[in-house]
């Protein structure tokens, strides 16, 4: 009898143990990421990364977890441009004018793919990985701020450059920003001030307002830049349900907005989330009730949650594929990406696209890969042709300086296509809707 | 936010949300206490049980093949799996069951990834059962009442299946004195598997029933598996009615804390579990040695 006690008694501390080690492994994966390699290079991976005829680039991106979807389509915008550069294709040479065939400076470009589970540790280790082994010239990543946040603190302090991915967060470029890291799309402080005046209009002055908000670097800054904007027009926040990254139900956090009085729903969930609380939102009979209003864009919710839910829905957004009307390159774009993988594609893809091309037009105006004068180069301002018009990036935070567009959803029978789900209703120039450049905190850092 | 009309509306989303963690919890539970095993492919299983009943309503369009499939589909995946992996490990250690539920576990959620992709999947709850019922303090989709009703049977049949059956009998003598069960002309072993493969069904039946709740994507069981430990720890390991318990208790805790500060509710999870750990180590219906 005693035996059996004891070994059921550690059984239970096993099972409790394992539970745990469970729940912390996948709360915090790859705690050992702080073994820094010392590099001998001058500089980062330079010239390391140089020697050869081929420059790697560093990918780590989301192909497991809520922002799976998203990581697959940013994903392949990244293996077109590589495709492209390494082509010499026209519209590379649209955008960077100096490219020609054979990749960026004559060197081949190869990228390396990691998944980062949208995990910043993940990242940062899978990252860390291709600037040792590969001598990685370039970095990118994230469709999840925290990740944006993690690996330009990374870039920064190995003086390797580094390309956001997907990240709306006002930190990423503001009080996170670093010499080495540059982001090509829009983020919450734009969105809001793009969508805001379109929803008052829409929906009118002193209105109350709920919020679903991720709990992280993302969710916080676009739901406080949203409702910075909308207290000017009298707005009020009635409830923020602050819900964690991957949230396995929001029931819970849906009835405390059903029983908010909010007239507008602001739905901050990005990815799978935002299908999940979207869906069950219906379910619950919110959205009979109030307006949706999305402030940066999730790419595939349409198809995901279906269009009878997105109809009339407004949406702040990066590109959206019916942009090609507006802007030839835009068509180029989505003409090759179409050809090449067999759909239109989406915000992610573009801001995937746009951010190698840029890389290649800063190296190629610089002429050499040394990180500090290609920093420069990108900071020079030059006016650059770009899938939404001509862009250039601030240099007092590494933002680029681009328009945003306003959306709304269409209705079944508004449809063209299978893929035709959106309006684009505006443009809105980039600079007027941006903060000063030292408004989010943002110090750059050295160059060396 | 808070008020009486919303406290009330979060205890009956609690009680739905808790039911439902009851149902997985018990097939995790039952298997660790007549096996010994802990079965870190649950949550996997969960998912499967969803997307099993996905292709089914998808071939046919009726909800109740989709339970049915999803369920069958599952246990035939548990009963393989301890034929062919599990039964293996029953005399080796806890840490090698871990390692070997976990590796499954992951090869089942990129499986499923590799045919159905990573976007979500839905499966439309019955038109009878779909809507939203107006409880006058709140309106709640139907189908999750329902749901609750759905997981009560679930339950009973599971209790009078292990525990007023012969099998059930057997099941637990077996855990006992598996020698001289065996010697009394009872294949022991083969009644694990059938325990195995109930265990499994239990994930696979609340994976398909969730399906028009949640909508399924590869991780749908990874944050399940997790709450789910939760519970059987709160609960008490290996009892099945501290699983249901523990369930109720979780879904509660989740429902009532999102009221007052929604960003800690799963926080509050965790702190309910580290404070029965505290005052009643061996969780609230865990008894010294095996039930």
């Amino acid at each position: 009898m005693e035996d059996r006690n004891k070994k059921v008694a550690g059984g239970r501390r096993d099972f409790i143990r394992a539970g745990l080690g469970l729940a912390g492994g996948i709360a915090l994966p790859g705690l050992s990421s702080h073994a820094w390699a010392a590099d001998q290079a001058p500089i980062g991976t330079w010239p390391a990364g140089v020697k050869g005829n081929s420059v790697f680039i560093g990918i780590a991106v989301p192909r497991t977890g809520t922002y799976a979807v998203q990581g697959e389509d940013e994903l392949k915008g990244w293996q077109l441009a590589v495709e492209h550069l390494n082509s010499g294709h026209p519209l590379i040479k649209q955008i960077s004018p100096k490219s020609k065939k054979g990749g960026v400076l004559g060197k081949e470009v190869k990228i390396g793919v990691a998944d980062s589970a949208a995990k910043p540790n993940n990242a940062v280790q899978a990252e860390q990985g291709f600037i040792t082994q590969n001598h990685a010239m370039l970095m990118t990543g994230s469709t999840s701020s925290a990740v944006a946040v993690a690996l330009n603190k990374l870039a920064q302090r190995e003086k390797v450059l580094y390309v956001t991915g997907i990240s709306g967060s006002n930190d990423t470029t503001g009080k996170d920003c670093v010499r080495y890291g540059f982001r090509q799309c829009f983020y919450g402080q734009t969105a809001a001030a793009a969508i805001g005046p379109v929803i008052v209009k829409a929906y009118g002055k002193n209105k109350k307002a709920a919020y679903l908000t991720p709990d992280y670097t993302y969710g916080h800054t676009v739901t406080k830049s949203c409702q910075d904007y909308l207290a000017t027009a009298g707005w009020t926040t009635v409830t923020n349900q602050v819900a964690p990254l991957g949230a396995p139900d929001y029931s819970s956090y849906l009835l405390n907005v059903a029983n908010s009085g909010a007239d507008v729903l602001i739905n901050v969930n990005w990815g799978h989330d935002a299908v999940l609380s979207t869906q069950q939102a219906q379910r619950f009979g919110i959205l009979d009730k109030m307006k949706l209003v999305i402030p940066y864009q999730i790419p595939f919710l349409a198809p995901e949650v279906g269009n009878n839910l997105t109809a009339g829905v407004y949406a702040a957004t990066d590109f959206w594929w019916t942009l090609q009307d507006q802007y030839p390159l835009a068509k180029m774009f989505v003409q090759e990406f179409e050809k090449k993988f067999g759909y239109k594609p989406e915000w992610g893809a573009n801001n995937a696209y746009m951010s190698f091309a840029l890389w290649a037009e800063a190296v190629e105006n610089a002429g050499t890969f040394y990180p500090p004068d290609v920093i420069k180069s990108f900071e020079a301002g030059r006016k650059i042709q770009s899938t939404v018009g001509e862009v250039y990036f601030r240099k007092e935070d590494h933002q680029l300086v681009r328009p945003v567009f306003i959306v709304q959803g269409k209705k079944q029978s508004e449809m063209k296509g299978k893929e035709d789900f959106w309006t684009v209703l505006e443009t809105v120039p980039g600079l007027p809707l941006m903060q000063k450049p030292d408004a989010f905190g943002c110090n750059l850092g050295d160059y060396t | 936010m808070i008020s009486w009309s919303n406290f009330l509306s979060q205890l009956i989303n609690g009680l739905a949300l808790g039911a439902l963690l009851a149902l997985i919890s018990s097939g995790l539970t039952i298997i660790y206490g007549t096996l010994g095993v802990l079965n870190l492919a649950h949550g996997a299983m969960f998912m499967i049980g969803g997307y099993a009943g996905f292709a089914a309503y998808q071939a046919t369009g009726s909800f109740l093949v989709a339970v049915v499939a999803g369920s069958l589909a599952v246990m035939v995946l548990g009963i393989v799996m301890e034929r062919v992996i599990i039964r293996h490990f029953y005399s080796r250690p806890h840490e090698d069951q871990i390692l070997v539920t976990f590796g499954l576990g992951i090869v089942f959620v990129e499986a499923i990834r590799r045919i159905f992709g990573s976007e979500s999947r839905l499966v439309p709850a019955p038109a009878s059962m779909s809507g939203i019922v107006d409880l006058g303090f709140m309106m709640y989709p139907t189908y999750r009442l329902v749901l609750v009703g759905i997981v009560a049977v679930a339950l009973l049949a599971l209790y009078i299946v292990l525990y007023r059956t012969r099998l059930g009998m057997i099941v637990r003598a077996g855990i006992e004195d598996p020698v001289m069960v065996d010697s009394l002309g009872i294949n022991v072993y083969r009644v694990f598997m059938v325990v195995f493969g109930i265990g499994a069904m239990a994930a696979g039946f609340s994976g398909i029933i969730n399906a028009p709740v949640v909508s399924l994507t590869p991780e749908v069981g990874e944050a399940i598996l997790v709450q789910t430990f939760v519970v059987v720890v709160i609960g008490g390991v290996g009892s099945f009615p501290g699983a249901v318990l523990g369930g109720l208790i979780a879904g509660e805790i989740v429902s009532i804390t999102s009221m007052f500060n929604p960003g800690y509710a799963y926080v509050m999870l965790f702190a309910a579990m580290t404070l029965v750990l505290m005052i009643r180590p061996r969780g609230l219906f865990g008894a010294i040695g095996r039930e």
